[in-house]
This record gives C-alpha cells, sequence and structure tokens, in this order.
C-alpha cells in the first residue's frame, strides 16, 4: 500500500502531496520536509530506492520533477517505479505532453487523475484508456453548467 | 450551452446501465441558472485560480508571497458567510493551492463541507479533494461528513458515488468506517465495474483501518475473482490478500472453497490467461500484458502458498512457466520475475525452483540497472541462510556490489557478504571486506568491523592470520571499532606463544611508529592502544636481537621492518605521549606501558628516560593521568625493589563473556569492590576469579601484597603486619576420598584435616584491633561472622567493615551489631557467601575506624580459609 505520494521541483517546491495514511498536518509538514532534502541529496548514479524510517521510498526524476512514493515494507519495489510511469504517461495523455507548469496551473486536475489511478494507496484501474475515459466524463460533467467556474 | 454528447459504446458500464445526463427542464434548474447568471453580472468575479498562481509566483521575495497569500486568504474568509456562492470550489481550489505552498488554511475546513453538500458536481469534486487535503481523522468536522458521504454513496450518477468511494478510502476514521461499512458493502456487488472496484478498495481500507469489520465483506468477495474486468480483479485480489494477511482463519477460509470458487487454481487460470494471451492494447506494458495484475496474483498466491505442501505444489507449473517465460530486457519483466523470485522462495517448492530462482537472482546482480541490484541483493539477503550453497556462487558478483558507487548497495553486500563467509573463503573474503572497510563511510565501520572480528575468530586458518586481520581491522577501522574489539584483541595475544607474541609486538610497533611519525594517531586510537599494551609486555622481544629471526614478510611479500633501538623506542612513546589530540585513555595505556618497559629495556639510559617521562606526568593537569605519574614515579624512588615485580609478564588472560574481559589499564571494578581495588597493579580486577594480582604469584605472597596495598591505600605504617595464616587448617588436598588401598601403608596415613564445623580465620591485627572471621560451613553458603575485638586503651568509634569477593561468588552482609568498639570490647558482623563455582575463597577485606580522633584505614586480603569451606 502506497502511504504517500508527493511531488516536488529540483528547488524542493512542493507540487502535488497526497496521503493516505493519517499524520497530523505538523507531522506532515516535517515528513515532506525531510524527505525532500534526502532525496535532493541523492546524486544520480544511486537507485531509486531508499529505506527511509519505517518505509521504503521509491523515487523518479522526470524532467524538473520528483515523483517519490512511499511503500510499505512488503511492496515490490519495481512495481512502484512502474505505477509512476504510468501516472506520467496518463498526465501526458490528458495534457498533451505535459510539463511542469500543467502541474502547477492545474494541481487540481493532477490530483483528479491520480484518484482515478489510485485508491486508498493501492491501484484501482490498470487500464489507461479506462483511467481517462473516465476522467474525461467526468470533467464533461463539470463543463456542463459551470464553464470556466474554478479556472 | 451544450448538451454533454456520449459515446455510444461507453465501454466503463454496460449500455443499459449508462445513465445519460440529462438536465432537467424543471423549476429548481432554471431558478439555478438565473441565479448564477444574475450573481455574475452583479458581484465581481473573484480572482481566478490561474491568475492568483501567477501573482505568487511572480513574488520576488518571501514577503511578497506572504502579502499576497494573506490578502487572498482574508477575501476568501469573508466570502465565507455568504449563504450560496458560486464561486465557492473557485475560492476553495485557490485555497488549496495555498495550502501546498505552507500557508495555514485549516479555516476552509467547513467550506469544503458545504461544497460537499452541494448538488454541483464541480462543487462535490473540489469539495472532496478539499476533504482529502485539509481533513484528516484528527479533525472533528469528520463525523459531519459522514452523513454527506452516506447520501453520495447512494447517489445515481457513479462519479459522484466514486467521489464518495475515493474519499472514504482515503481519509476513513475508525468511526466513519464502521459507520459506512454496510453501504460500502452493498456497493461492492453492484453490476457497475466502475463502482465495484472502487467499492472493493474502500473495503481494503475498511478492513485495514478496523479488522474486526472484515467478516461482513467476506461472502462480495467470493464472486471477485470471476470477473473480466481488470480493475475489478486487481481491487478484489487486493482486498482478498488484505483478509488472508489479516487473519490465518481467513486464510484457511479461502483454501477451503471448493468447486468453482477454488481460490488457487483460479488464480492460476487468470495468470495463465494473461500469459498466454495475445497482445491485448489496452492492458499492454512493453510488450507483458498487465504487469500490475500478475504481480498482485503472484503475490497472493504466495500467501496462499505458504506452509501449504498442496497449495505450493498446484502453483509449481505457473511459476515455473512466468520464470522462465518472461521478456527480460525491460524493467516490467524484471518486476515480474522480482515477484516471481519471492512468491518462489517463500512456498514450499521443489529445489529446482529454488535454484532457478537463485540463478534469476544471480542475473539481476549482473544487471546494468542499478535498481535491479539491489532488488536482487536484497532478495538474496532474505534467503541466504536458506540456501547458502546456491548463493555462493555468486559470490564473487556479490563482493564486487561492494564498490558499488551506491551506498543502499554496498551496505546490502557487505551484509550478504558475511553471510556467505566460510572456512573455505575466508581469506579472500577477508581481503576484499577489508578493502571495503578502509574506504566505507564511518556508519559502516563499527558494524563491519564487529563482523570481521566475529568471523575471523570463528574462521581463522592460522593463529597468525588471526592476528594479522586482527591488527588490519584495528589499522583501517580507525576510530569507529567496538569497544570490545581491544580488550578480546589483547586477550588473544596475551593468549598466544611467545614468538606470537614477539610478532605481535613487532607489527604493532610499526603500526604504531607510522601512527606517530604521520601524525594521525588520532584516528587510531584503538590501534594505539592495543599497541602501547602490546609493546608494554613484550617490547623486550622486540628490541631484542632475537626479533632478527622473525619474519616480517607481509601479504605484499615486503618485509620493512627495522629494529628499533631503545632510545627511538622511547622517543616515539614521548612524542605520542606528548600529543594534544590523543584521548586521557589512550595515554594511560601509553603511560602504563612505558612503565613497564622500564623493566624491559634494560640499559640505564633508557631507564632514566622513562623515569623522566614519568616525572613530568606526576603534574599533568588531568587528575587522572597525574595519579598515575605520580604513582609510577613511586616505583624509582621508595619502591624501586618492587618495580620488577610489580610489572613482570601478565599470564595469558582467559577468554571471558564479553562483560568480563576488563581492559587492565581500564578499571571498571565491579560495584561491590570498587573500594577495595586500586588501578595502578594494573591487574584484571578479581572479576575473573582466576587472576591474581600481576605481580603476585598466587596466594602465598601476603607479605608483598600488603606492602602494595599498603602502599596504594598512601598510608605510611611503620610496621608492615603479616596476617598470620592460621594453623588451624591444613591445606594439603586430604580431600575426604578414601586413600587408595594400594597405597594403604605405603605412606603414612594421611591425617584427615581436623575440620570443625567452625573455623576461624584471622583477618586483620593492627593496633590493637583484632579482626577474626568465624566460619561455619554450609554446603554452597558459607556464614562468616566478623568479630572485631579492641585491645587498644581507648573507644574506637566510627568503625566500619568492608569486604569484597571474586565475581564468581556472591556477598550479602548483614547490619553490624555497632560501629563503637569500647577497649575489650566486640563488635560482630555477619556475611553470608555462596559460591556456587566452588572456588577457594579469597576475601578482601577493609577496616576503616577512629581512634584518638585519628581515622584509620586498614586492608587486607584473607585467603586462608579451609578449602572445603564450600562442601
Amino acid at each position: 500500500m502506497m502511504q504517500f505520494m508527493l511531488l516536488f521541483s529540483r528547488q524542493g517546491k512542493l507540487r502535488l502531496q497526497k496521503w493516505y495514511v493519517a499524520h497530523p498536518d505538523k507531522l506532515k509538514k516535517k515528513i515532506t520536509r525531510e524527505l525532500i532534502t534526502t532525496v535532493l541529496a541523492r546524486k544520480p548514479k544511486m537507485c531509486s530506492f531508499l529505506e527511509w524510517k519505517d518505509v521504503k521510498v521509491v523515487y523518479k526524476r522526470y524532467a524538473s520533477l520528483y515523483f517519490c512514493c512511499a511503500m510499505e515494507q512488503e511492496d515490490n519495489e519495481l512495481l512502484t517505479l512502474e505505477l509512476i510511469h504510468r501516472y506520467v504517461e496518463l498526465l501526458d495523455k490528458y495534457f498533451g505532453s505535459v510539463c511542469e507548469l500543467d502541474i502547477i496551473f492545474n494541481f487540481e486536475k493532477a490530483y483528479f487523475i491520480l484518484d482515478e489511478l489510485v485508491l486508498g494507496g493501492e491501484l484501482q484501474e490498470t487500464s489507461k484508456k479506462n483511467v481517462l475515459k473516465a476522467i474525461a466524463a467526468q470533467d464533461l460533467l463539470q463543463e456542463d453548467l459551470n464553464d470556466g467556474l474554478i479556472h | 450551452m451544450a448538451y454533454p454528447m456520449y459515446e455510444v459504446d461507453w465501454s466503463v458500464l454496460p449500455p443499459e446501465q449508462n445513465r445519460r445526463f440529462n438536465p432537467a427542464f424543471n423549476i429548481a434548474t432554471i431558478k439555478q441558472v438565473v441565479n448564477e447568471a444574475i450573481e455574475r453580472v452583479r458581484m465581481q468575479t473573484p480572482t481566478r485560480l490561474r491568475d492568483l498562481i501567477r501573482q505568487i509566483r511572480a513574488a520576488r521575495t518571501a514577503a511578497e508571497e506572504r502579502s499576497v497569500v494573506n490578502k487572498e486568504c482574508a477575501y476568501i474568509r469573508s466570502t465565507f458567510r455568504e449563504e450560496d456562492s458560486v464561486w465557492r470550489c473557485r475560492n476553495i481550489a485557490k485555497l488549496l493551492y495555498i495550502h501546498m505552498l505552507g500557508y495555514p488554511a485549516h479555516f476552509g475546513q467547513l467550506e469544503c463541507l458545504k461544497l460537499i453538500a452541494s448538488p454541483r458536481f464541480t462543487d462535490k469534486r473540489v469539495g472532496y479533494l478539499g476533504a482529502m487535503l485539509l481533513l484528516d481523522e484528527r479533525q472533528d468536522v469528520h463525523l459531519l461528513i459522514t452523513n454527506c458521504l452516506k447520501n453520495d454513496l447512494n447517489s445515481n450518477t457513479q462519479f459522484v458515488v466514486g467521489l464518495a468511494l475515493c474519499t472514504l478510502g482515503a481519509i476513513a476514521s475508525p468511526e466513519m468506517a464502521r459507520d459506512l461499512a454496510s453501504e460500502v458493502e452493498r456497493l461492492i456487488k453492484s453490476p457497475n465495474a466502475y463502482i465495484k472496484k472502487k467499492a472493493a478498495l474502500c473495503a481494503f481500507r475498511i478492513i485495514r483501518r478496523v479488522p474486526d469489520l472484515m467478516e461482513m465483506f467476506l461472502p462480495a468477495t467470493r464472486s471477485l475473482l470471476t470477473e473480466k474486468n481488470h480493475g475489478v480483479l486487481i481491487t478484489g485480489v487486493t482486498l482478498i490478500t488484505e483478509m488472508c494477511e489479516n487473519s490465518p482463519d481467513t486464510l484457511n477460509h479461502f483454501k477451503k472453497e471448493s468447486g468453482q470458487r477454488e481460490i488457487v487454481p483460479n488464480l492460476v487460470r487468470i495468470l495463465k490467461n494473461l500469459i498466454l494471451a495475445g497482445y491485448s492494447p489496452e492492458h499492454d506494458v512493453s510488450g507483458v500484458s498487465d504487469p500490475f495484475l500478475q504481480v498482485k496474483i503472484l503475490r497472493l498466491l504466495r500467501i496462499l502458498g505458504k506452509n501449504d505442501a498442496e497449495a505450493s505444489e498446484a502453483m509449481n507449473d505457473i511459476l515455473a512457466q512466468v520464470a522462465t517465460n518472461t521478456e527480460t530486457s525491460k524493467n516490467v519483466g524484471n518486476t515480474i520475475l522480482y515477484e516471481t523470485v519471492l512468491s518462489i522462495m517463500d512456498i514450499k517448492s521443489e529445489s529446482s525452483l529454488r535454484v532457478l530462482a537463485i540463478n534469476i537472482l544471480g542475473r539481476f546482480l549482473l544487471n546494468n540497472d542499478k535498481n535491479i541490484r539491489y532488488v536482487a541483493l536484497n532478495t538474496l539477503l532474505r534467503t541466504v541462510h536458506v540456501d547458502t550453497s546456491a548463493v555462493q556462487r555468486h559470490r564473487t558478483t556479490i563482493l564486487e556490489c561492494l564498490k558499488d558507487p551506491d551506498v543502499s548497495i554496498r551496505r546490502r553486500a557487505m551484509e550478504l557478504s558475511f553471510a556467505l563467509i566460510n572456512s573455505q573463503n575466508i581469506r579472500a573474503m577477508m581481503k576484499e571486506l577489508l578493502l571495503f572497510l578502509e574506504r566505507s563511510d564511518p556508519e559502516f565501520k563499527a558494524h563491519c568491523s564487529s563482523a570481521m572480528v566475529l568471523a575471523a575468530e570463528r574462521y581463522a586458518p592460522s593463529s597468525k592470520w588471526h592476528l594479522d586481520t586482527l591488527f588490519q581491522v584495528l589499522l583501517k577501522a580507525g576510530n569507529y571499532l567496538r569497544d570490545d574489539t581491544v580488550s578480546s584483541t589483547l586477550q588473544i595475544v596475551s593468549a598466544a606463544p611467545g614468538e606470537r607474541q614477539a610478532y605481535a609486538a613487532m607489527r604493532l610497533w610499526s603500526s604504531l611508529e607510522r601512527s606517530a611519525v604521520c601524525a594521525d594517531a588520532t584516528e587510531k586510537q584503538p590501534l594505539v592502544q592495543v599497541a602501547a599494551w602490546t609493546i608494554g609486555e613484550y617490547g623486550d622481544m622486540l628490541v631484542s636481537e632475537a626479533s632478527n629471526a622473525i619474519s616480517m614478510v607481509d601479504d605484499d611479500g615486503v618485509d620493512d621492518f627495522t629494529r628499533p633501538s631503545e632510545e627511538y623506542v622511547i622517543d616515539i612513546y614521548q612524542k605520542l605521549l606528548w600529543s594534544t589530540q590523543l584521548s586521557i585513555t589512550t595515554k594511560e595505556y601509553l603511560l602504563l606501558s612505558l612503565a613497564k618497559l622500564s623493566t624491559r629495556l634494560t640499559t640505564k639510559p633508557s631507564q632514566d628516560k622513562i623515569r623522566v617521562i614519568i616525572d613530568t606526568f606526576g603534574s599533568h593537569i588531568h587528575i587522572e593521568l597525574q595519579q598515575r605519574g605520580v604513582e609510577l614515579s613511586q616505583l624509582y624512588k621508595q619502591y624501586a625493589h618492587l618495580r620488577p615485580a610489580l610489572l613482570e609478564r601478565m599470564p595469558p588472560m582467559e577468554a571471558g563473556a564479553p562483560e568480563h574481559d576488563a581492559e587492565p589499564e581500564h578499571d571498571k571494578p565491579p560495584p561491590e569492590q570498587d573500594a577495595l581495588l586500586d588501578l595502578i597493579i594494573g591487574s584484571e580486577p578479581l572479576s575473573n576469579g582466576d587472576m591474581e594480582h600481576a605481580p603476585a604469584p598466587p596466594t602465598n605472597n601476603n607479605s608483598t601484597t600488603n606492602d602494595i596495598l599498603d602502599l596504594l591505600s598512601g598510608l605510611d605504617l611503620s610496621t608492615p603486619s603479616v596476617p598470620t595464616p592460621t594453623t588451624a587448617v591444613s591445606v594439603t588436598n586430604n580431600n575426604m576420598a578414601t586413600p587408595s588401598l594400594l597405597l594403604d601403608g605405603l605412606f603414612a596415613p594421611a591425617q584427615p584435616p581436623v575440620q570443625p564445623q567452625e573455623t576461624v580465620v584471622r583477618a586483620l591485627e593492627r593496633n590493637g584491633v583484632l579482626v577474626e572471621l568465624v566460619a561455619q560451613r554450609g554446603g554452597d553458603t558459607a556464614a562468616l561472622t566478623m568479630r572485631a575485638r579492641s585491645s587498644a586503651s581507648t573507644t574506637i568509634t566510627d568503625f566500619l567493615f568492608q569486604a569484597a569477593v571474586p565475581r564468581t561468588f556472591r556477598l550479602d552482609m548483614m547490619s553490624p551489631s555497632g560501629t563503637v568498639l569500647t577497649p575489650q570490647g566486640e563488635i560482630t558482623q555477619l556475611l553470608k557467601i555462596t559460591n556456587p563455582s566452588k572456588t577457594p575463597l579469597r576475601l578482601r577485606i577493609r577496616v576503616s575506624y577512629n581512634i584518638d580522633g585519628n581515622p584509620i584505614l586498614e586492608q587486607a586480603e584473607v585467603n586462608n580459609f579451609p578449602p572445603d569451606l564450600f562442601n
């Protein structure tokens, strides 16, 4: 089960945080800060896994964004890398050649997509097509009466 | 306003279930639309989300950003009072962005609730997102959400249900879980795959939170594995996995199901279909069909097959098939192989399958991808103790990984290497490990060095190799050695034969000299300590001509040892002792070692030089060193005659349990002996039970012992007195065994010693104070009564009797009868001594009292107890 997922830039700015465990806000901030520092300190030649506190951290860098997942001890690390890749593919398909700015300005959409891929820390859909379809349908539902209400 | 167009083949739902969203032409909707239009005209619209983001990003300083954020937050708060705001979702979206930057946003929690309760889908979407971000289990607002969730779980729109399930899965508290479990259970049975899969994962979370609720979800899981939809399959497998891990009863329940629902055959079937089926574009990842589902199934199989031979049998084939047929060129393939290997190792698989698994891991070790190498090392670490011989084959590769640039890989390779050491490969392994130790980070050094010392001890092919390796470890681990390494090394050196000791002294001398010359001794203090002790003990062998006979060729075939002159040795010592960076402990070792050298190096100039150095320590600023300096100086003055005996070579130390090996120069006396032992003798405390003072040959030398004790307690006694050994007991070994009949009559019949039940042992007699110990036998425990009598003319006050026993004994002291000793008076005190190991009793006593206003302190050692005291 995934305990949390963080997306952050190379400067250490948080772009997305999804928590599947209940921690008080202060603790979340502390964990985030420490983990970001730890991951940013890693050299490029090092492997994508690190043990951190009692959790396995799997991270991968795509352009200027770090995708960082905290998994439990029994989880398959290589599979988590695949999961991260799947998420990036979905973002890419949705935004059309996604870049960090897309995620900054449309962060709520990034969350929605993640929520269609992962629920409660576990993968819920393995077909890319189905995830994108569900997102498209919900976007349609949203825009129906509410043109540009958020943005 | 365009009506939404929907595709005819809505593959998420079967067509008959597809509920088209039909904005009804009813009054409520029309009203809403009109209101919104009016609001838009009337009110100034709040800042768009993207404009706020631009503003914040444009801020050049943190203060600027803060002011923008504060302004916006104030505005947002002011809008909370509005009843029905069309812009609420935009404001909350902005608030969520602000929250992500790190600013507090808890005031928005109630607003999220309002959004969730709104009928608009946009509102719900943002509201639930806000709930998941801003609320967690600890907030009180939580309970209010439960009602909204319940309503939405019953919605007709599948996406609304989906939102509710998603939120529940993310933030369910135990109370919420209990309240809504039945709803979730109902939804697992929904015909709608979209809802079904979400409900299954929601149930998974509920069970995690409240394991008791698992029972109610069991029936619903039955049908999950027969679905075709991959989403339902993967979430179903996840749910079942959690249930099986949760309770062994449930595990058995799943195994017992028969017929269509037999779980292992079912899973095998699904897996087979995935592997053998042709290309399916929807689930394909680099040529592998739905790797996520495959891995989940493999994991569930692992749990089902663990400790179950029958189940393991049923999955043997499929595991072998997956292991051999999976493409390994991409990460996906390796992911599946990894999971397969984990499963093979955990279940009761055939040995051929296990060998296959280990070979896969071996191949992983050679993979260019460091992630794969990491994973392989990790798995090997878990399985090495089970299949050691199979893993040995990959030893060379593992040793290569010790040089990997990644620290996690290095750590695992190190652990694995230690697990693989055996008597055949110890030399080669140690070589690599020493290289590793030299270059490793400090966090590794302590652990690595300890493990190496242990391994060396277990598998050393020769004692010379053992010593060499230990010295190398000392050299390379620097200051990061564990504390007991020094003492165990010293113990090994002391127990070695004479030639070996000379060799050790010479080797260590080279290291010591080099570290003094290069001024890096401060980095290798344990080494310096060991070297100091060794050279102190065996320095005579070091400087003598005989050392030429000992081969000093090292591993590289080089012999660069030059025999030092006595003067040079002392010079090096001086250099080290004067170094400002060595610790006090190290200097203590060096100082005492130097003192010992005064008897090993026999030329007068050396002795004088040593004396000078020791004298200077008499005014050292540190109290410990000063004390030693002063006391050692005494050995040149008043007690010069004692010096040779005092500093004689130590007999071999026995290897005790780690806590028994007290470093000779470091005083760690057992508490009850604290008052009675003095450091300076340099002997092991009596704790070892079988070691005397270093200089004193066993028991008989009471006079010398007493002299030393006198000396060290700083008393100036005119007459060194000797406790008269009592003659009440004969010390001959006349155990009660009947003399052999053969010898009967050959010798004078051995007189069985008088074995009175009570024996009086005179412990101390000084200044008119006589202390006796009346010994009463009693099996394991003997009772000693201390009897103090005074023949002094004045009353003695504050009389205190203290005693200490070797560590193998136990001493219980009762309260004394009093502390005042009148002339012709008596004080008694009962002592109980337990001796489980039946070793001869040695007792150290100390007596203190006041007489005529003068405080007196006496010490003595009592050894002349009857040998059968504890029979």
